[in-house]
């Protein structure tokens, strides 16, 4: 788990919450309260100790902070955080727009996101009262790419590009595309201008590094040294190697016409070709869109699920940010369980639980008898045990993430017992995100 | 049935339950090789033993029923490149040459842009271990997959098609057509697994009509395997009414007390929201489980293990498969 190096080293993580620490001077109290505080009924907070609050309202609130990133492992609640992150911020006087990857269908419809067209629109419902604004758009990873090629080729070349099966799998299919491509729009958005934050949900990858290593990848393999051999454009070096090129060459036509037949080989070499002349945009736009993310106008939300996986991809991910010298805000841990009533444990309360259900409680049937008297209450006593046990148990794993990385501040979100699909869901998500006490 | 494709939203547990039912299969005696695609030494992790090399090992043993010994339980873990070495060699005599092609990264290159050519080295492998034969008899009596999430899997297993794209004709063409061929056959089933949750139900649904759909004609849809399930703690008329509110929050102060508990009135309140939460989650489980019977296939119930998942766990739900039919 140890990257080595020692957590200082995060670029932000040191000052407050990812932003300067004086961050909070132009923010006035009563603005950061609104819009409100938690509900006062939810569960008792049993937080790990000794962390430091993530405050994302501040980090949010902050003019400087330009682009917030949401990642994490598959599943964990990027999506939802971005959506909610957006919403609170909008709804606290900033212009933002929330790039989503794969929403979930009824939140995308909640958000006024029906069709997949690649531009922001407006989200109604979001409260502009405070003079902010709020748009979301949907990533389009094929119609991405595709503006690339045609920004990048003359219009028969381009034609011919899009027209190749090999570039429609690729661009459909390539295990990286919609990383690079959900990078390839922030940084369009990021260059408009139009907004004064831009949130990002990242592509559901199994992988929380994919994010930042596809782009590279994508960049690397059409830039690569086979590329060279399929097209001839291996111009470099002595004899010997060009030598070895042909001799390879060779090998690989012979073996790939025997096996795929002469008509896919050509493809692909057509393909290869016609891409010969965007090669160097790919890399340089993958690399510039990297270097936005190192800038200080950037912040990193990593997100978990109070979960081993979650969390052990969390802390890779936390300690590549920091070796990249990337601005990491810190962690949220999301859907989060608590009990209530957590002043009585685990253990005490089954002990409770079990003599309501020998009959032994006072003034029960003699003990001995086979009712229980208070199923009602034994129920309740085992669900509360059952719930501590739960929260123990992610509690412990927060600790340790905490242990390892004490430097990164942290925040928890509760787990609904619900899927969040609507705008005041969002909010919610929002609200307990801006509670130092919650989930409480 | 002799292939078992296991599907699901990503972290539903596909891996977990695809292990429990080749465990299930295993159980009088037949030997059942259980095979994931996806490089991630899953099922290594899970029956906690070193990654597996590309070759078959044996990782457990079926319960036995009765008087009869349980099976033996093979893992593979598939690898494209290994997989590209392998029908050279057996359909070309060319495992040499593939051996240069893979140093140069050709195979990598080739299924990097065409994931179409991967799926079909993968889905190969299964369909060969299916098909292999040792004299008459065949040497697996069931291969289990853990296949990609539902997301990709009506690509992964319309192979023909993906591949028909790319190569109108051609020996990989053939190939191709040869291994879509035991997919569609009846002996092969795909099952999903989910959790009672809306997107992942919603997934399954989405999984099972586009399986269904004619692009895929064929392909036989199996059972639903309903993972992670909570059993209530309360009747359900009490759920009911604690969902509503009316729960009899004085009895329940009553009972507390009964059990030595001070403060009861205060606790009884904490509790009765606690119970009034956990009601409203089993109704939404009861819904989604409304939701997934509209599919129309085979459903399937594993509990959640709750402290962890361990070796006993999965054979906990290999148990439960076989008592609910599923082996
Ligand atoms: N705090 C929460 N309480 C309850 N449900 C939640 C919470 N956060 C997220 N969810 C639900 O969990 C599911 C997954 O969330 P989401 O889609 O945001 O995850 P993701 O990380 O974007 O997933 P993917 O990796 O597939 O893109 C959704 O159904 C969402 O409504
Ligand atoms: N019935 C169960 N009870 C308790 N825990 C379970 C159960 N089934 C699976 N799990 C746990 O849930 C997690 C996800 O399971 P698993 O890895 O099998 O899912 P998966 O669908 O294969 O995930 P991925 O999409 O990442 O491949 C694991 O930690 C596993 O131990
Ligand atoms: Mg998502
Ligand atoms: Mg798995």
């Amino acid at each position: 788990m140890s990257s080595g190096q020692p957590d200082t080293d995060f670029g932000q993580a040191e000052a407050d919450g990812g932003v300067p620490a004086e961050a909070d001077a132009g923010v006035p109290a009563e603005d950061r309260a609104r819009p409100g505080k938690n509900r006062a009924d939810q569960p008792a907070a049993t937080r790990p100790n000794r962390y430091r609050w993530l405050d994302v309202d501040r980090l949010a609130d902050d003019p400087r902070t330009r682009v917030i990133v949401c990642c994490g492992s598959g599943g964990v609640g990027k999506t939802t955080v971005a959506a909610a992150v957006g919403l609170r911020a909008a709804e606290r006087g900033r212009h933002v727009v929330v790039l989503t990857v794969d929403p979930a269908r009824r939140l995308a419809q909640s958000m006024g996101l029906t069709t997949l067209d690649n531009t922001p629109r407006p989200v109604q419902g979001a409260d502009t009262t405070a003079g902010g604004s709020l748009h979301a758009m949907m990533l389009d990873m094929k119609r991405t790419f595709d503006e690339i090629v045609e920004a990048h080729s003359d219009p028969d070349r381009a034609t011919q590009i899009l027209a190749n099966p090999f570039y429609q799998s690729l661009s459909s299919s390539f295990a990286g595309t919609q990383e690079y491509m959900a990078m390839e729009k922030l940084g369009q958005l990021r260059r408009a201008e139009e907004w004064d934050l831009i949130v990002v949900d990242t592509p559901p990858s199994r992988n929380a590094l994919d994010f930042l290593d596809a782009p590279q990848r994508l960049g690397r393999f059409l830039d690569g040294r086979l590329i060279r051999i399929l097209t001839g454009s291996a111009k470099v070096g002595g004899r010997a190697y060009l030598r070895v090129l042909n001799t390879g060459f060779s090998i690989i036509t012979g073996v790939l016409t025997r096996v795929l037949g002469a008509q896919v080989l050509k493809d692909v070499q057509t393909f290869v070709t016609a891409l010969d002349t965007m090669f160097g945009g790919f890399r340089e736009r993958a690399d510039s869109t990297y270097r936005l993310l190192q800038t200080p106008g950037t912040a990193f939300l990593v997100i978990a699920a109070p979960e081993p996986d979650a969390l052990r991809e969390a802390s890779y991910f936390v300690e590549r940010l920091s070796r990249d010298r990337m601005p990491l805000a810190g962690l949220i841990v999301n859907r989060v369980h608590r009990a209530r009533a957590a002043r009585m444990s685990a253990a005490r309360s089954l002990a409770a639980a079990e003599t309501l259900q020998n009959g032994n409680g006072e003034g029960g049937p003699p003990s001995g008898a086979s009712a229980a008297r208070y199923p009602l209450a034994e129920a309740a006593l085992r669900l509360h045990a059952e719930r501590m046990l739960l929260a123990t148990r992610e509690r412990r794993l927060a600790e340790h993430f905490v242990a390892a990385h004490p430097a990164v501040p942290v925040a928890e979100i509760p787990a609904r017992p619900e899927d969040v699909h609507d705008l005041d869901g969002l909010r919610e998500i929002g609200m307990s995100l801006a509670d130092e006490d919650s989930p409480a | 049935m002799r292939l078992h494709v296991v599907t699901g939203k990503g972290g539903t547990g596909k891996t977990t339950v695809a292990a429990a039912l080749a465990l299930a299969l295993a159980s009088d005696g037949r030997k059942v090789l259980l095979m994931e695609v996806e490089g991630r030494q899953g099922i290594a992790q899970l029956f906690d033993c070193p990654p597996l090399p590309y070759g078959e090992r044996k990782v457990a043993v079926g319960p036995a029923t009765g008087p009869l010994a349980g099976g033996d339980v093979y893992a593979l873990a598939v690898d494209p490149e290994e997989a590209f070495l392998e029908y050279l060699a057996m359909f070309y005599n060319l495992r040499h040459a593939g051996t240069a092609l893979n140093r140069l990264g050709v195979v990598d290159f080739v299924t990097t842009l065409a994931p179409g050519l991967r799926d079909v080295l993968l889905t190969g492998k299964a369909a060969e271990a299916v098909r292999r034969r040792k004299g008459r008899r065949h040497v697996y009596d069931a291969v289990v997959m853990d296949a990609p999430p539902t997301g990709r899997i009506g690509r992964f297993l319309n192979v023909a098609a993906e591949v028909s794209g790319l190569a109108r004709v051609g020996p990989i063409r053939g190939h191709a057509d040869t291994v879509q061929s035991v997919i569609r056959s009846p002996q092969t089933a795909v099952h999903f697994v989910t959790v009672l949750e809306e997107m992942p139900v919603q997934e399954t649904l989405d999984g099972v009509a586009e399986l269904r759909d004619d692009a895929h004609g064929g392909l036989q849809v199996g059972g639903i395997m309903i993972n992670m399930m909570r059993t209530p703690m309360l009747s359900q008329a009490e759920l009911t009414a604690a969902r509503n509110g009316t729960l009899d929050t004085a009895e329940l102060a009553m009972g507390l007390k009964a059990a030595g508990i001070e403060d009861s009135r205060s606790l009884a309140r904490d509790l009765a929201a606690d119970l009034a939460e956990h009601a409203r989650a089993m109704e939404l489980q009861r819904s989604e489980r409304r939701r997934l019977a509209a599919a129309g296939q085979p459903r399937y119930n594993l509990p959640l293990i709750p402290d962890g998942m361990d070796l006993a766990g999965l054979y906990r739900l290999a148990e439960e498969l076989r008592e609910q039919r599923a082996a």
